[in-house]
């Protein structure tokens, strides 16, 4: 006979064991006088995907965009309290988004490919913030569509459009656009939500790959999506984190009632 | 209880399941008592009628199995819903085996039966583990019904007097052997019977753990947790 006590306590990861890489404090976020985000406290874990659940306008959208200050771009849109990322809140004024957009790399719910050949589309980031020789941007080209698990498909057509490519390949470099600056953390929001089951199973297994050197932060609707491919999973509503934690536990046995009815569909 | 799913033909095809299984359990206690009463009259028709309803319980079996492989590949259960699919598959395992165990004891009534007079007390043998194995089955699909854990617990533990009292019966069996050989053919019958009582406390027991992993989501199988508990 087993002892319950000890059979209770083995867990697979133990969050003392990993480093978050971004920590999120007290963090509320406005939409000019409406309250987006109320009071988030977070942490998101080294080389570990965090999946974000929720009905739609529960904020978690909202909540990745505030990790690489894309909201900066819409005028009356504020974020107050703390997201710590390499040492210092980058909420603060002074903080040079491009540098941190380019650590902290998002890939949205379309594909947005570039109007201009494929080449060209991992090329234009990285003279951004690099300047490679024309061998060295060749390779960083090809080890970026290799990460994307794309570059198979593409070698012999890399001066044809990045438009002329299927949904789940324009997905797929668009991960590779974001992969070719060499980020520290990756932000997937609703990445397959525009794309067949099979183009949708390739981005999965992307993502299991890709938490070998990447933190990944994923938003979906598809609830089996998170179960399938995150470590931890945060469930949202109304703007407030309801419960985080491991995913397997979140699927099996979430402590929150309210979780409970919304991952069972009893969300009314 | 908890809310109503958003989707009313996943409340109905999850509640149909449910309502199904108990309606399996209340076959399969029935074919126990039956199984008992033949028994004790040592009556050979009723044991091969007993012997053909097993059949009911094996198509129910089948039929509930494909329900939950159907509930699966259409809703993707998660959390409680999930653990309820999973542990109804298991009871209906366990609640088939209580079938199967029943006709063993009525096949069992009508070998005793062909032998004639009957040289030892068979009825008063096993009657008092029959009792309580009984009661543990009907309170253990009881606790399913209600998902009433806390009696779970109890059933867990009381699964142990049934296996101590088989204990007892095999002893006085044996007694019988030893006394008079004329007596062992009934005697081993009997005790076959006892085995087959003792194996439906184990399976009301498992049901009992289900229960117990329906609500809290802990599986609780070959572990100590009813002792932790009931010394708790």
């Amino acid at each position: 006979m087993i002892n319950i006590a000890t059979l209770s306590e083995s867990s697979p990861v133990s969050v003392d064991d990993l480093t978050p890489v971004i920590h999120v404090k007290e963090l509320d976020f406005f939409y000019g006088s409406f309250q987006g985000l109320k009071q988030i406290n977070l942490d998101i874990y080294e080389r570990k995907v965090t999946a974000f659940i929720g009905p739609s306008g529960c904020g978690k959208s909202t909540l990745l965009r505030t990790f690489n200050r894309m909201y900066d771009l819409y005028p009356g849109q504020r974020a107050k309290g703390e997201i710590v990322f390499n040492g210092r809140n980058i909420l603060d004024k002074d903080v040079d988004v491009n540098v941190l957009r380019a650590k902290v790399g998002m890939v949205f719910q379309k594909p947005t490919p570039f109007p201009m050949s494929i080449y060209e589309n991992i090329a234009f980031g990285v003279r951004l913030y690099e300047n490679l020789s024309k061998g060295e941007m060749d390779e960083r080209v090809e080890w970026a569509l290799n990460k994307a698990a794309l570059w198979g498909e593409v070698k012999d057509k890399l001066g044809k459009s990045g438009l002329s490519l299927s949904g789940g390949q324009q997905q797929r470099l668009c991960i590779a656009r974001a992969v070719a600056v060499k980020p520290d953390v990756v932000l997937l929001d609703e990445p397959t939500s525009a794309l067949d089951p099979i183009s949708t199973v390739k981005i999965e297994e992307l993502i299991s790959e890709l938490k070998e050197d990447y933190t990944i932060a994923i938003v979906t609707h598809n609830m089996q999506q998170a179960a399938r491919c995150s470590d931890f999973t945060a469930y949202m509503y109304l703007g407030e984190l309801v419960e985080f934690g491991e995913t397997d536990k979140i699927f099996l046995n979430p402590t929150k009632k309210e979780t409970q009815d919304y991952i069972t569909g009893r969300f009314g | 209880m908890p809310n109503e799913h958003s989707s009313r033909q996943y409340e109905q095809d999850l509640e149909a399941i449910r309502s199904r299984v108990l309606q399996m359990g209340g076959l399969v206690e029935k074919q126990f008592f039956d199984a008992l009463a033949c028994f004790r009259l040592l009556d050979a028709r009723e044991a091969e009628r007993i012997i053909a309803a097993d059949l009911e319980v094996n198509q129910m079996e089948v039929a509930l199995d494909d329900a939950c492989s159907h509930l699966i590949v259409k809703r993707q259960p998660a959390a409680n819903d999930l653990r309820t699919v999973m542990a109804t598959i298991k009871v209906i395992t366990d609640l088939e085996r209580v079938g199967d165990e029943a006709t063993k004891i009525a096949r069992a009534a009508a070998q005793l039966q062909h032998r004639g007079l009957v040289p030892i007390a068979h009825e008063e043998t096993i009657r008092v583990m029959a009792e309580h194995a009984g009661k543990l089955l009907h309170e253990s699909l009881d606790a399913f019904a209600r998902l009433d854990h806390k009696l779970a617990t109890k059933l867990i533990i009381a699964d142990e007097k049934v296996d101590s009292e088989f204990r007892l019966v095999m002893r006085n069996v044996i007694t019988f052997m030893m006394e008079d050989p004329r007596t062992i053919s009934a005697a081993l019958d009997t005790l076959w019977v006892a085995k087959a009582i003792e194996r439906i406390g184990d399976h009301a027991k498992n049901i009992a753990e289900y229960v117990v992993y329906i609500v809290e989501g802990k599986d609780i199988r070959h572990t100590d947790y009813a002792v932790q508990q009931g010394a708790g």
